[in-house]
Order: structure tokens, then sequence, then C-alpha cells
């Protein structure tokens, strides 16, 4: 099997990888490009571990084939802090302990992060609705939808 | 119940006997916490090694089938392929439980479930592995299967393997039935005789997978020479290290663990299944090789919890006072000993004062894969069983709920049905606390019920090595064994700061390899909060022995005259002179002068751990139209004994919470008529997803655990063993039919409507 | 694997048509790469269609009615406001498809191909009598979409046929859509009922219906019994009874790990009145 050649840029850098025309993006960013955050909880698109951003559209890197990424952005959670400086959601993820193994938190954080770019305001509902496609085994979701809302709430007084 | 303003939890401390304490209660921020949000953490699958391999198992696509053999050389022909082992690549002669192991981890000549492991192949790619996979060609003979308890048991049910039954076993019963548990006090007959109103229930549950997030994943890498490195996702790296030894017949002291941050475990990952196969394509292809399981592999065949079939007596006064209860618990365990059946039958009337008490545990056979501990294995299912039962005597007598569980409640002396008597505990607090709860009071709304229940587990004590190591500018690290799984890591240095008396951000508390410390027990049980806890404070008090006998010296006085307080030492009076306090880093500054670096040690297994009681209340609504049940609130108070870290403990109850609503209302193993698991995703098993669930409210009791210096108790179990009751209780509530069989889906729910 | 990107239908349905081996078509890759991942289907020839133009459009044509490109995802059709407004039912149909991310790349052409007897976007579809073009090597045709699934897993497409367009009615006046899933959890589940409404009014009386039922027959139907149960009523409780009733009659379902039969027929009466009272309100132009 020949491989096939890649350019795309992920968060804002312009990568090239060769990969086989099997593997997914998830494979990509794992296997070749050193980006171990997105994570392969099922492989059948149901648990949202993978979740990156494709030209700002969320979507599970599980779904889509390497040779997809040609010419677009990926989003992935490495890309979200600024340098040392943290996204609001990822400080208040810590203060508010929604995390213990931190297996979903990855994706959970690109999935939560591109709601409150479309909705600042959103409403519990909302963001649960949102976030379904991302399974959290540990917390029984409480502190990741407080911590989502109470972010949304201070980036609204920021701005 | 949806927010109309987010309350975030973080609130200021409102613990009793919190002003004894500066750091254990606080709620620090966890020291993986910037790893996990920037994506750094590194998981079982995260590991990269140079010239790796990637390792895929060949697995048995029937329940029951003699393995005639093996063929593969045209998988081995494949370019790519470097290895492919077979359990004749493991070691011979292995016993017991060992034995069970190894052939769980590669079947030997039989397939005793679907997904029964019987070959693996190391490859340059995992796509060329799995291709390879695909083109070993196996020749089976097929054998009857038999998949439910009650079914494996019955006099011409296939055997699974002969000779495995214990001597306890009633005469006569089935080779299947491999263990028989039983328990109890006092006169069964007279106690039923003194009944106004008995009940008796057949219950049954289906098996759940603990639904970690992170499939099983490991790089391991072995030499001829019997020497091993081994990076894997684990609750215990020290089981892993020596069980792996005995599977590929190395020396355990030759293999090194190193445990990744854990993806979740609840008990799934307390056991082996990767890990050996990784080490001996190793060892066969000279290379490192990676395995990481798919999610239908981790449905298929690693550990579930057991199905149960259970019979509940339970007989009550008509002014609620229970005066007999029976349970039998039939449990199995897959294809080999060990189901939780005795747990089951001694977690079942924990909560209960009892006069006469009888209780029962089978361990069955069955074509299933072997399972594994699931958070308080045992006990959720038991629960289900006699607190559905004493909910629905409750509800014939027209007695309240707590009002009643407080007036027959397990108190310190009461005896319990296991055998011991109970030191103090927090049941009763735990039920008043609920009787007080605002959410007693909330209204409920057409077709809306609601349901209470209490819940047990025994909590763990287990072997324990840490080892504290002072810096010289005053900061500490500490190593500890056992696996961070629920935010130990930030427990561990809350109790080592009010020990050592210095800041929690100046502990670095590092879970180490197997080559570092003496033997841990796996993290299970509850117990790492509580011995590792139990030994970190130990060792911190070790340390400081060592820096109160430098200031002694320094000081030119007597060790025994200098305490530690507030971070220094201090004369301990006014007799043993006038010093300013000396604080840690002034004497950490001078160790190597002053006679060497400062350690503390501890090593132990401590025998005092304390149980843990809860009490759930949650509001359920039933669609009377389609069965459909939503959870609309939910509650739990549990007896924490004492919070290290509050936010945490609260963690432990929603997850806890979370994972019995979905055992309660959609999770399930479905085989079909062929034995084959019929559900193998998680789109259809169904665990809870962010919109299925309210918020969680909690409630930390403390009673302090007087085996525990700080008085802690585990709490990362207790929190499953309520919600299948109460959820059923308030199905109960809501539109009048008692589900007695689990999950409550729908379709059961519409028919028992039906049926009214 | 052979990937191919044409830049267009031509040479996709000839890439297609030459094909010796099993092939697929690639939009959203929901479907095809779930079942790549888990050994189902391997493909040895996948052609991708988002590189010909017009796929990703979604168009009003000057009739009112609806062009919808293949590879249009199921988030911008819920993005696109005024598709909204014309079609409710046939988008939270296609809505509903998994999660989030799901939603980021899944398509109506998709989810209709892959045949499953429970797809979602199906009945909201059929009731919506929406039609796809077909071209292949038998030329160019209009198929409607209860023509398309011939049973589990199948279509009525033969090697070469691509679907180009999707084509939705013009919405109309006094009209409304709805579509109602039954699934365990609130999400991410493979509906166990699916019904999808649409109708029109004069007045309070319904003149037109469409009713279509999915996960309760080996393909999705649409139940003209059913819908000559409402049509000519405003809507009552006997109307709503006899529309239960023929949705009922309508069942052919299976056993399987996501319901019983049992289950399956009565809740295709109950969701039937739902979805036939949320398409009503919506054709009186009430807010729902």
């Amino acid at each position: 099997m020949s491989k096939i050649h890649v350019t795309t840029k992920v968060n804002g850098d312009e990568v090239e990888f060769l990969c086989d025309p099997r593997e997914t993006v998830l494979d990509v960013l794992r296997d070749h490009l050193n980006l171990t955050g997105a994570k392969e909880g099922c492989g059948t698109g149901d648990c949202g571990a993978c979740s990156v951003t494709v030209d700002g559209r969320l979507v599970c890197s599980c779904l889509m084939l390497g040779a997809e990424a040609e010419g677009k952005e990926i989003a992935t959670v490495e890309g979200i802090a600024d340098g040392e400086e943290l996204h609001p959601l990822q400080k208040k993820f810590i203060e508010y302990a929604a995390l213990q193994c931190g297996i979903c938190t990855p994706g959970i954080l690109v999935a939560a992060k591109n709601l409150l770019e479309r909705e600042p305001d959103p409403t519990e509902e909302q963001v649960r609705y949102w976030l379904a496609g991302n399974l959290c085994r540990c917390t029984g979701y409480d502190k990741i939808i407080r911590a989502v809302m109470d972010t949304a709430a201070e980036m609204r007084e920021a701005s | 119940m949806a927010l109309d303003k987010v309350v975030p939890q973080n609130g200021p401390e409102e613990y009793e006997g919190r002003e004894k304490y500066t750091h254990v209660g606080t709620r620090v921020d966890r020291p993986d916490g910037l790893d996990k949000v920037t994506g750094r953490a590194k998981f079982g699958a995260d590991a990269h090694a140079p010239g790796m391999l990637h390792g895929a198992i060949v697995r048995s696509p029937h329940a029951h089938a003699k393995i005639l053999k093996i063929d593969t050389s045209k998988a081995e022909a494949l370019a790519g392929v470097k290895a492919v082992v077979t359990r004749a690549d493991f070691a011979a002669g292995l016993e017991g439980e060992d034995w069970n192991i190894l052939e769980n981890v590669m079947a030997s000549d039989t397939a005793l479930y679907d997904g029964h492991a019987l070959a693996a192949i190391a490859a340059t790619s995992s796509l060329i592995a799995r291709d390879a996979v695909k083109l070993v060609e196996v020749e089976y003979e097929l054998l009857p299967h038999v998949t439910d308890v009650d079914e494996a048991m019955k006099p011409d049910a296939p055997v699974i393997r002969a000779g495995q039954q214990s001597k306890l076993v009633p005469e006569g019963m089935h080779p299947n039935v491999v263990n028989y548990y039983e328990g109890g006090h006092g006169d069964m007959v007279a106690g039923f005789a003194e009944a106004d109103l008995v009940i008796e229930r057949h219950f049954t549950t289906e098996a759940a997978h603990q639904g970690y997030i992170e499939p099983h994943a490991a790089l391991a890498t072995l030499g001829n020479d019997g020497t091993g490195e081994l990076w894997c996702c684990t609750q215990g790296h020290f089981i892993v290290q020596k069980t792996c030894a005995a599977l590929v017949g190395i020396d355990t002291s030759q293999l090194r663990v190193t445990a990744s941050e854990i993806g979740g475990g609840f008990g799934g990952k307390t056991t082996v299944f990767l890990e050996p196969v990784a080490l001996a394509l190793s060892r066969k292809a000279n290379r490192p090789v990676k395995m990481v399981m798919s999610r239908s592999e981790v449905l298929r065949a690693t550990g579930p919890t057991s199905s149960a079939s259970m019979d509940i007596k339970i007989g009550m006064t008509k002014d609620g006072r229970i005066t007999a209860g029976k349970g039998v618990f039939r449990l199995q365990g897959g294809a080999f000993p060990d189901a939780p059946a005795g747990m089951a039958a001694e977690c079942s009337f924990a909560p209960y004062n009892l006069n006469a008490v009888s209780i029962e545990g089978y361990e069955v056979m069955a074509n299933r894969p072997k399972q594994a501990a699931y958070r308080a294995p045992g006990s959720p299912m038991a629960a289900f069983a006699v607190e559905s039962v004493v909910d629905e005597l409750c509800q014939t007598l027209g007695l309240d709920p707590i009002e009643t569980r407080l007036k027959n409640a397990s108190r310190e002396g009461t005896k319990a049905a296991y055998g011991p008597t109970w030191d103090r505990i927090g049941l009763v607090e735990c039920l008043e606390a609920a009787q007080a709860h605002p959410h007693m009071q909330a209204p409920l709304r057409e077709s809306e019920g609601r349901g209470v229940a209490a819940g047990f587990w025994f909590n763990h004590g287990g072997e324990t090595s840490v080892s504290l190591a002072l810096s010289e500018d005053g900061t500490a690290q500490i190593s500890v064994g056992t696996p961070d799984i629920g935010g130990s890591r930030a427990s561990m240095a809350l109790m080592a700061a009010e020990i050592l008396g210095i800041e929690y951000k100046n502990i670095r508390v590092t879970v180490a390899d197997t080559a570092t410390l003496g033997y841990n027990d796996v993290s299970h049980g509850s117990r790492v909060t509580y011995a590792s806890g139990l030994a970190t404070i130990n060792a911190a008090k070790d340390a400081v022995g060592k820096l109160c006998d430098r200031a002694a010296q320094r000081w030119g006085i007597d060790p025994e005259a200098v305490i530690w307080e507030d971070g220094c030492a201090k004369p301990a009076g006014p007799n043993a002179g006038q010093f300013d306090p000396m604080p840690l880093k002034e004497i950490t500054k001078r160790m190597g002068r002053t006679g060497g670096p400062i350690s503390g040690h501890f090593e132990a297994t401590p025998e005092g751990a304390g149980v843990s009681f809860g009490v759930h209340i949650v509001d359920a609504h039933v669609d009377r139209e389609t069965g459909k049940t939503s959870v609309d609130r939910y509650t739990v108070i549990q007896d924490a004994g004492k919070a290290v870290h509050p936010t945490y403990v609260e963690g432990q109850f929603q997850g806890g919470a979370a994972q019995g609503i979905g055992w309660a209302l959609n999770e399930e193993y479905v085989y079909g008529e062929d034995g084959r698991l019929q559900n193998t995703v998680f789109l259809d098993y169904r665990i809870p997803v962010a919109s299925d669930l309210p918020m969680i409210d909690t409630v930390i009791v403390e009673v302090p655990n007087p085996g525990h210096p700080f008085g802690v108790r585990g709490v990362g179990e207790t929190g499953i063993c309520p919600p299948l009751a109460a959820i059923a209780n308030a199905v109960s509530g809501a539109v009048g039919v008692r589900m007695t069989s689990l999950p409550m889906s729908p379709p059961k729910i519409l028919k028992a409507l039906k049926e009214q | 694997m052979k990937i191919h990107q044409p830049a267009s239908f031509a040479d996709a349905s000839a890439i297609a048509a030459g094909a010796s081996g099993i092939t697929r078509y690639l939009a959203g890759g929901t479907d095809v790469l779930v079942q790549l991942r888990s050994d189902l289907v391997t493909p040895d020839d996948l052609i991708d269609v988002k590189k010909i133009e017009g796929v990703s459009d979604i168009t009003k044509n000057q009739d009112g009615s609806w062009t919808i490109g293949v590879a249009v995802t199921g988030a911008e059709m819920t993005e696109h406001a005024e598709l909204c407004q014309d079609w409710p039912g046939l988008v939270e149909a296609m809505d509903l498809i998994g999660s989030t991310q799901v939603q980021g790349r899944a398509t109506l052409v998709g989810n209709l191909c892959n045949g499953s007897p429970a797809a979602d976007s199906v009945p909201g579809q059929v009731a919506a009598g929406v039609s796809v073009t077909v071209i292949g090597p038998k030329g160019e045709r209009t198929i409607k979409v209860e023509d398309m699934p011939t049973g589990p897993g199948r279509t009525v497409l033969e090697k070469g046929d691509i679907v180009t367009a999707v084509n939705v009615p013009a919405r109309g006046d006094n009209a409304g859509d709805a579509y109602l899933r039954f699934i365990p959890r609130t999400e991410m589940d493979i509906a166990v009922v699916g019904c999808g409404v649409n109708l029109r009014l004069d007045g309070d009386t319904i003149t037109e219906a469409r009713v279509s039922l999915g996960a309760v027959a080996p393909t999705v139907l649409l139940v003209q019994e059913a819908a000559d149960a409402i049509i000519g009523t405003t809507l009552g409780d006997e109307a709503l009874d006899a529309l239960a009733k023929a949705a009922e009659a309508a069942c052919n379902p299976i056993d399987d790990k996501r319901g019983t039969i049992e289950f399956r027929v009565e809740v295709a009466g109950v969701l039937a009145k739902r979805a036939a009272k949320i398409a009503y309100a919506r054709a009186k132009g009430e807010a729902v």
C-alpha cells in the first residue's frame, strides 16, 4: 500500500506527513505528529475523546481520514493554551476539579471551547446536549458543566 | 434539576473539626491538573519507543469451543509481521490464580467465551498487525455454551471446567458452582414468625462493564536475558509486575513496571490482559511491543462485573422493625472462579441491626469473560435487592423509608451478618442528614417518584510502602506505589503538609515504579487515601523524627526534648532550653553536613480501614406511554470519615452515582443465542451521557474512622451501591411498578405498566 | 484501499462503475469509517465526493424548493435559518443523528445510502417528500426517498450509481413537519422507533399528510393508512387514535438489543400521535 502525502495546518503550524490511506486524523495526530492529546476511546465516534476542530468545525478525528486533512486547519487540545497562558476553560477545570482521570478532558475542552465560541451564553441544557458526545465515566458531568457555565459567565463579563 | 444560576461547589470550608487542620480539608489544585488540561499527560497508549512493533490479538468468535489447530503460517508470511505467540510461549506449571489469569490471557486448549484470546501477532504497524490477525486460521470444535447464571447451575448445563469446585459447595451441585459462602446469626424461623408482613422477591441484574474511557494499553520490552520494562495503565503496577513475571517465567525483580496516568479503572484495571502478551511478543521479536485494545475488545474480553440472580426474604412488624432477613446470591464470574458472591452476601444486610439474618452466596462459572472488580464488587447488586424489599415493606405498611431505616440501623456495637461487630460508623448520621435535606421536601410532579436507598462498602487496607525525601531547599518529594485514580496525589501531599508543616505546593508526589519501593497492593478497595495516606503520614513522622534529631544535635539537647510544630523544631518546654524555632528549611540546608540526607519510610499492611455507608435520594420521572425514565434530581450523602480533599470526595460520590444510574437504567451485557456478545461498542453499551443526568448534589458526612490518624475512610466505592435500588424505588413511587430485573430499560417498564 | 478524489460526478460514477472490489463513497464518513475501523467493510476503492463543485451548497430555488448538496453536513443544515424555518422536521431528523461531533460530518445522503432501517434522517426525508437525483451507467434519474431502501443495508442504487443532489419540495403555506424518535437515553442512541409527519392545513383541517416510520421494519416506511387516518380531520382524539392504530399496524419490527417487537409497535403509535401534534402546531404557525 503506498502512502499518501498530506500538507495541513495543526494548531497554526504547517505540517507534512505520509500516511496509510486507512489511517484516520486521530492516528496521524498521535502516531506521526506526536500530538497525543486526542485519545482513542472507542474508534466509532461514540465517545468524543478524539475531538478536534477542522476549519472551526467540531468533529471526531477518528471519523476523518488523514488524507482528508489536506489543506485544512486542525485544532487540538495542545493548541488551546497560549504558551504558558491557559485558556479560562482550562483554569476553571483545574479549579473546579472538572476532571478526575483526565482521559476525556482534552475532548471536552475542545468541544466546550467550540461551544463558547458559537454561543457565549448557553443554558445548562444546551451545554449538556452539546457535550453529549463526550463521554465521561469518572465525574458524572456535574463539575464539568459547572466549570463550563462559570467560564462562560466569566468570559462574558470580561468581554 | 436545572440550574438557574451556577453555584460553584468550591464553597467555604464547613466541615466539622476543620479548625484542627491547616491543609487537610482544603480544596487545592491537583498536581496533575496542568498536564491533563493541556494534553501533556501520558496515558497508557501515549508512549513510544524506537523500533517499536504493534501487537494485535487473535480472538475466538465462539462462546465455547475446543481449539483443535491454530495455523499462523499465512499471518507470519505477511510483510511486516515479526513475531507470533500462543499459549506455548508462556510459563507452564502455574497453579491457582496465576493459572486462572494465564488461561484468561491466552487460551490453552479451549475457547471459553466470545473474544477469548488464543494467539497474538507483532508487526511493524498496527494496521499490518490487524491484517495479520485476519490471516490466522483456527480450527474449532464447537461445544454447547451457557451464559446465564441460573442456567449454568442446572444439571444439564455444559461444564465449563471440571475440578474447580471447593469443598464448601453443598453436595450435588453442578461443577460450574465453584464456591459457596454462608453467614448469619439468630433464629430465622422465630424471626419470620414474629413479622406482621413478610415479602419474598426474586431479583436479577445483568453484567455491567466499568466503562473506563481509556482502553487497556501497554508498551513492553523483554529480553531473552529475562530483564524487562513495562509501561501500562493500571491500578496496581506491583501486581502487574508479580503476575507478568510469573506468566512469562522470569524473576519478579527483573521486571520494572511503570504506571502511566490512568484513564479510569474502577476495579477493571487491577489485573492483566495485554501486558503478559506484549512482554511475550517483545521477547520473541527482540523489540519493544505496544498493544492497545479496541473498545470492542475491552467490552468482550476484559473483566465486567458479574450478573446476579438473587432471592430476598425480609420480615417486618407493622411498626417498622425488621425481624428477620434472608438473602441468597448467585453470581457468575465468567469461565473462572471468584465471582464476588461472598462479598455480595456480606454487604447485603450491612445497614441493618438484625437479630436473625441468613446470607448465602454461590460463585458460578459460565461462558463469559473472567469478571474483574467493579467498584464495590457484589455490593451494588445485593443492595438493589435488599433495599428494594425494604422499600416495598415500607410502602405496603405505610411507613417512612428513612425513619424505618433509622429504627433498624446498624450502629457501633451492632453485629454484622458476616461476623464482626461495628466500630464507630456513620450510617445513622447519613440517614439523619438525608431526613433533614431539602431534597426530601421538594415537590414532585405527575408520574414522578422519590426513592431512597442505603449502601455499604468495607474498604480495604492492603500492603503499602511509601518513601519521603527532603530536599536541601526545604521541599519534599514523596514516592507512593498506588496509582492515582481519584486525585490521591493531592491528598497525600495535603496529609504530608499537615505533618511536616510546609506548604502543599512545596511537596511533589510521584507514583514511583516497581524498582523504587517495596510492594504495594493495588489502588482498589477505596484504600489509597486511607492506606497510602496513613503510610505517608507515618513516613512524614519518620522524617520529622530525624529533623528533630538534627535540631537536638545542633542545640546540644536530648532529642526527646524537641517537638515539631508549625513546620519547625522547637524545644519541648522551658526546661529544654531557650532556642528559637528552627524551620525545616534551616535543617535541610545543612543536612549533608549534619548526618546526611533526611528521608522517611513506612511499610505496613494497615488493619484499621473504616467502612463507609451512604444514603441516596433520587427523583425520577417515568413517561407512562414509553416507559422511559428520566432522573430529575439526585443527592448523595455518604460518610467520608475525614474529607482530606472535599472536592475529590464529592467527585467520587458523583462518579459512583452516575455509574449506578447507568447500571440501573440502561447498561447491560446482551448475549445472543449463539453466546456471542451483541453490544460491543458504546453505541449499544449505553453509559450515561451529559444530557442524561442532572446535577448531583453531595453531602459529606464526617464520622471519623478510629483506625486512621485523621479519621479517613475510603469513599470511592460506596457511591455505586445505593443508586440501583434508589431508582427502582423512585420508579415504584412514580408509577407503581416494582422493577426487579435490571436494567430497568423502557421496554421492561412499559411491559410492567401494561401488566399493572 | 485506494482513495479517489474526483472533480465531477461523472468521474466518480466512472470510477465506481469500473471498480472490481468493494466500493464506497465518502462524504462525512460517519458510517464508512466506523465500518472500516471495526473491520466490517474495508473498501478497495473509496471515492471522496467532497472535491466536486456544489456538494456543500444549500440552495433555495426560485419555486421555493431546495437543493441540498451531497456533502452538506447536519451542522450546516441546522445553522441554515431559512431551511430550519421551512422544514424543521427534516432538519431535526438529521440533527438527531449522533453527537455534535458527528453532526460536524454526517450527511443526509450518507445516512440514506447506508440503508439502516433505523436511520434518523430518512423518515424525515420521506415525510417531507424528498427525492434524490442519481446519475449512473443508466443515465440520470430522480428517485423518491421512500423508494430508495430495499432492505437492511441495501438501496436500489446499482454499481456506478451516485447521488448528485437532494431535492426538497417547496414548503408552501399552512404546512408543517416534525420528527420524533424514541431512544433509551437522551442522546447518542440509534432510534428504536422513528416517526416523521408532514401535513398541510386548510383552516383547521388537514388536507395533505405524509407519515413515515423508521426502525420498525426492514426498511423505512411511508404509511398511507396513517396519513388517511388524519386527512380530512382536525386531529382530534379520534383521529389521533386512528393514526396510532394505523402506525402500529404498519410495523413489522424485530426483537433486538434495542427493543422488542411489542415495544416498538406500541411506541410507534405513541410517537405518531406526538409528532402529528407538533407538525399540526407548526402548520398553524404556533411556536412549539
